[in-house]
């Protein structure tokens, strides 16, 4: 397996279903959510997102959308508990950009956590690294 | 159970490319280099380099060879030219379709057949059965997958580039082949065959090569800017012409006239399966494939099922997004009352109805063949 060409960023949280969740702001809990480079590397090119509305209530690793390569349709699922404030608009026209940036332009949702403890439950940017480089 | 999968002779040259290799039809192939979209754009806009070698190579020859070949195939080969191909299929007794194949006629006794790589076995035990059968001693077969290579060039830049890298022994530029005409020639000094053929819905070559020569071809096509593309590719742009995949639209489940293949088969003679086909043909058949268009981004895929007002009247084959239309394509079977071009259905997307048309097939036509 190849090494992914970009470093999972230490600054958020990673779920063992290649999803990664960032604190945005710790008063309010939201925190944005997104697929991570390995994640968008196995997919190949994305076609297709189909993603929660805003006000969808999120639950802990329960099923919020799903994304379409060519080749295959992968589920998408919540690293938190919480409420979608926000969704990436950009991204039905341009799904694109999960493959080119998918740690930033290429995020997924903004959710406000229901507990921002949950975070500590998830792995961390070296335990991530590990899982995906045993895979 | 773990198998071990053949590989072509390029297989390490796929790995130093970044491929990401999948097992198909029992080989190790390259399902894609730099990503699917922008390798069916490449073959589209200017040309692509497949390597396909996990088709079989079957020739066949011998004084009765052309007698058998009528008999296992659907096409009409004594009427075929030597010097041009055509593409067919075998089927069994009952009309289905055990395979489909191009064949090039090379002599007046001899032909080289392409069957698909999960198929080659089967054909080929199947064609000598039929030999035993009833042409005991009159032709031979020879299956020189494993010791040939074969590359595909495809796109609308190919013939420049074979012009550019080729010369036939007819004098003749590459360029100057008919579609579904081949050649023999040389490239960098070796032999290769050149058939004006292709699985894309564009202009393009098939070329076939000793295992040994498939390194110095593959490098010397690239280095004339042609893109790599792998089977994910292959797919988009198969299913984009509208080519059946077998395995998929036909099998041996499924006769040509299901699989709106008549065209493909000559009537005037009798072949396996031709009184079946025939019954078919004079009765009517109960399901048709047909192409739909949905629009959006999100591809019905084989399996699906194709509704009427939440009845399924059909199941989905093979589906896409296609990045040459803009818009998701499937091709599928329905009921015959369903199958005509207009018709509004819908597609159980995963639990979500969605809007589809069936349309005429091809999806994709290229710009020089358009009326």
């Amino acid at each position: 397996m190849e090494v992914p060409v970009q470093l999972s960023p230490d600054d958020r949280r990673y779920t063992r279903e290649h999803e990664w969740i960032m604190v945005e702001d710790a008063a309010t809990g939201h925190a944005r959510s997104g697929i991570t480079d390995f994640a968008q590397d196995q997919l190949g090119d994305i076609v297709y997102f189909d993603l929660p509305k805003v006000g969808d209530t999120l639950s802990l690793h329960g099923k919020m959308g799903e994304v379409e390569s060519v080749k295959a349709v992968s589920d998408l699922f919540s690293p938190v508990n919480g409420q979608v404030i926000e969704v990436n608009e950009r991204l039905m026209d341009h799904p694109e950009l999960t493959n080119q940036d998918p740690f930033g332009e290429g995020w997924l949702v903004v959710v406000a956590m229901s507990d921002a403890t949950e975070m500590d439950g998830l792995l961390t940017a070296d335990e991530y690294e590990a899982l995906i480089a045993g895979q | 159970m773990t198998q071990t999968n053949l590989r072509t002779s390029l297989y390490s040259t796929h790995l130093d490319l970044g491929a990401r290799m999948v097992p198909f039809g029992g080989w190790d192939m390259p399902v894609q280099y730099s990503g699917i979209l922008g390798e069916v754009g490449a073959v589209r806009n200017a040309a692509g380099l497949f390597d396909v070698s996990h088709m079989g190579r079957v020739y066949v020859s011998g004084p009765r060879a052309t007698e058998f070949l009528d008999w296992v195939l659907t096409g009409s080969v004594e009427s075929l030219r030597v010097g041009r191909a055509r593409y067919c299929m075998i089927c069994n007794e009952q009309g289905g379709i055990i395979d489909d194949t191009i064949f090039y006629r090379l002599s007046e006794d001899g032909y080289l057949l392409i069957p698909n790589a999960g198929n080659r076995t089967t054909v080929v035990s199947w064609f000598q059965h039929w030999i035993g059968q009833r042409f005991p001693g009159g032709c031979t077969l020879e299956d020189r997958t494993q010791a040939t290579a074969l590359l595909a060039l495809q796109g609308p830049n190919a013939a420049q580039i074979m012009d550019q890298v080729c010369v036939l022994k007819s004098s003749r530029a590459p360029s100057g082949l008919r579609f579904f005409a081949w050649g023999e020639g040389k490239i960098l000094g070796n032999d290769v065959f050149v058939g004006r053929t292709g699985y894309t819905g564009e202009d393009g070559f098939e070329m076939v090569v000793e295992s040994a020569d498939a390194q110095a071809l593959w490098q010397r096509l690239l280095g004339t800017g042609a893109t790599p593309c792998g089977l994910g590719a292959r797919d988009v742009l198969r299913l984009e012409a509208g080519l059946p995949l077998h395995g998929h639209e036909i099998d041996a489940e499924t006769t040509p006239i299901e699989a709106g293949l008549e065209r493909f088969v000559s009537l005037e003679k009798e072949f396996v399966g031709s009184p079946a086909v025939r019954r078919q043909l004079e009765r009517g058949v109960e399901r048709k494939l047909v192409g739909l268009t949905a629009p959006g981004r999100s591809a019905p895929r084989a399996g699906y099922s194709i509704l009427d007002q939440g009845q399924e009247v059909g199941r989905i084959t093979s589906g896409a997004f296609s990045p040459t239309l803009d818009t998701s394509i499937a091709m599928g079977y329905v009921l015959v009352r369903y199958a005509n071009s207009g018709q509004e259905l819908q597609v159980d997307i995963r639990g979500r109805p969605t809007q589809a048309q069936v349309v005429s097939l091809p999806f994709y036509i290229r710009p020089s063949r358009r009326p």
